[in-house]
């Protein structure tokens, strides 16, 4: 049925986490004045889900304090919440949506924000293990915190050293717990940072008690009286009364893809985050955009680019020309160790590790494609990530022998490259 | 209970009371424009940037070092800035003013 002239429209959106709350607010302030309904799978308020590997795991917090936005805001900026509903089918042609249980909701513009999902390696006698968990909601972090807590005694094996894998192992050593960490690739952090970086963390968690083997390809695992015995290809064997996978993401694109709309590693988006249905948006860790400063295409899955791109599609909603053009940052908190990163550093033909004098948990690494800085990595260095920030986007360049002398100030004088 | 209060960008004065929590927390609880948080409050973000009232720069204190090397990523950082995920609530800071930078 169209919707009669007089009626406001709906903008409604899929996903109520970082990229979906982000963008109901955004919306408003953009000053739409139409309805906004929030579709969520998840029964919980919309809450922060970095804290669930790090401080939520350790803290003693009955309930999760994290909120992303008060319930109150939600009442005073008249967005309409629909938590614990699943979205089953977006049928294009009547611009409506259809709920598990078959119910229809109307809507003028559409907001796809599904995120992802853990993804469920095929490992032999997984599915009959009952101590096997995965860590994407606030659910499942309550409950790993539970069954830990319940027995600290009790064994974690982690399968997967990707961020999370490894915060959720340096949470779990702060609580005393017994961590293993098994990795397929030949390092941790295999396909997402430099080997020094890699080489570093994984120094780092060997300090603090977690046993790391790589090359580990699990195949199958076992169960006798609460034990596991968790299996690799090459033989070996394990034993873990708690399995946590840490085996990535599988991205939520099944509803843009069964009704139609264009997906590659992600549901594809234009620079203003719309689809190739002019009605339907998408934000978040389910998109794959153009990043125009590095002039690719990629799929991220961070804080920074959910709320910069639900920015990026309230303001075209509203009738604005927009760009998303954004250098994309990341951050990781591990013991007592802060990293963050900035830039992207595919294709970097040149690393440069800066030291500093007083500690060597201070440190950044600078990635070079010839004179172009793509991206800074940086250990305890709030210094190097802001100045990298804005040498990365500024396209300045840098003196590389001044980076490299730990005996110069790191700033932006010494690190310009005097023309 | 400590009282604090914002002044947002559109010059609306707001004030409320906290008890616990980050002077952030306190803001985004009570939809205080201009202080996203997004990174919950782990000063990786700088998006909860305020500048204290001259006056009560005692109260808080200055920055740590990691919140004032963040602070850098606003070019309108001041004597006065901080980032108010990193103040904690406590009778101290009761009657605190502070000015929500963007
Ligand atoms: C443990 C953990 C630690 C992290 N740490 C960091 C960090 O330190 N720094 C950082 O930058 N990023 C971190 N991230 C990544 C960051 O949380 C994500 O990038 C961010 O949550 C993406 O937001 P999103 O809204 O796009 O997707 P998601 O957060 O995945 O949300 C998607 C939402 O859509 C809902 N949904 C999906 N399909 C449907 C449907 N059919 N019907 C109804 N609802 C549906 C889901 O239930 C979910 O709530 C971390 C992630 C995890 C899991
Ligand atoms: S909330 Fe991110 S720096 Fe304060």
């Amino acid at each position: 049925m169209p919707n009669e002239n007089t009626k406001a429209p709906i903008c409604l959106v899929i996903g109520a986490s970082h990229a979906g709350i982000n963008f109901a607010f955004s919306l408003r302030k953009e000053g739409w004045t139409g309805s906004i309904i929030v579709f969520d799978k998840d029964p919980e308020t919309p809450y922060h889900r970095p804290p669930l590997s790090k401080s939520y795991l350790t803290s003693t917090e009955e309930t999760n304090n994290n909120l992303l936005k008060s319930l109150e805001s939600y009442e005073k900026e008249n967005i309409k919440l629909y938590l614990g509903v699943s979205i089953k089918k977006i049928d294009r042609i009547h611009k409506t949506v259809i709920t598990e249980d078959g119910s229809r909701q109307q809507y003028d513009k559409l907001v796809i924000a599904t995120g992802a999902r853990p993804l469920i390696p095929p490992i032999k006698g997984l599915d009959k293990v009952t101590e096997v968990y995965t860590l994407r909601t606030a659910h499942d972090a309550t409950t790993i915190r539970q069954k830990v807590k319940e027995n600290i005694s009790k064994r974690v094996l982690i399968i997967g050293g990707r961020y999370t894998g490894l915060e959720i192992a340096a949470s779990l050593r702060k609580l005393g717990t017994s961590v293993t960490l098994l990795e397929r690739e030949s390092k941790i952090l295999a396909r997402v940072t430099s080997p020094e970086m890699s080489q570093f963390f994984y120094d780092v968690h060997i300090l603090n008690g977690v046993q790391i083997h790589t090359n580990k390809n699990v195949s199958s695992v076992t169960s006798i009286n609460h034990t596991n015995t968790i299996t690799c290809d090459d033989e070996t064997s394990y034993e873990a009364e708690i399995i946590i996978l840490g085996t990535g993401v599988i991205v939520n694109t099944e509803l843009a893809k069964d009704a139609g709309i264009q997906t590659e590693n992600g549901i594809k988006v234009n620079q203003a985050c719309q689809t190739n249905d002019k009605d339907i948006y998408a934000i978040g860790d389910c998109t794959f955009h153009h990043n125009p400063h590095y002039n690719r295409f990629v799929r991220l899955e961070s804080v920074q680019n959910a709320v910069d791109q639900a920015k990026i599609a309230a303001a075209s909603i509203c009738g604005k020309e927009v760009i998303y053009d954004t250098i994309p940052w990341f951050w990781s908190d591990q013991y007592e160790i802060k990293l963050q990163m900035v830039g992207l550093p595919f294709d970097y033909n040149e690393a440069i590790i800066r030291n500093e004098e007083e500690t060597t948990y201070k440190f950044s690494i600078w990635y070079f494609d010839n004179d172009e800085l793509l991206a800074v990595d940086a250990i305890n260095n709030a210094k190097a990530y802001v100045l990298g920030t804005k040498s990365i986007k500024e396209h300045l360049k840098i003196n590389k022998s001044n980076l490299r002398d730990s005996s110069l100030k790191l700033n932006l004088a010494n690190l310009i490259l005097k023309e | 209970m400590p009282k604090i209060t914002f002044i947002t960008s559109e010059d609306e004065t707001i004030s409320v009371e906290g008890t616990s929590g980050s002077v952030m927390q306190l803001a985004v609880d009570n939809d205080i424009k201009g202080i996203e948080g997004d990174c919950g409050g782990v000063c990786s973000c700088a998006t909860c940037h305020v500048f204290i009232h001259p006056d009560h720069f005692a109260k808080t204190g200055a920055p740590g070092e990691i919140e004032k090397d963040m602070l850098e990523l606003d070019d309108n950082v001041t004597e006065y800035s901080r980032l108010c995920c990193q103040l904690e609530i406590n009778d101290n800071l009761d009657g605190l003013i502070v000015t929500v930078a963007q």
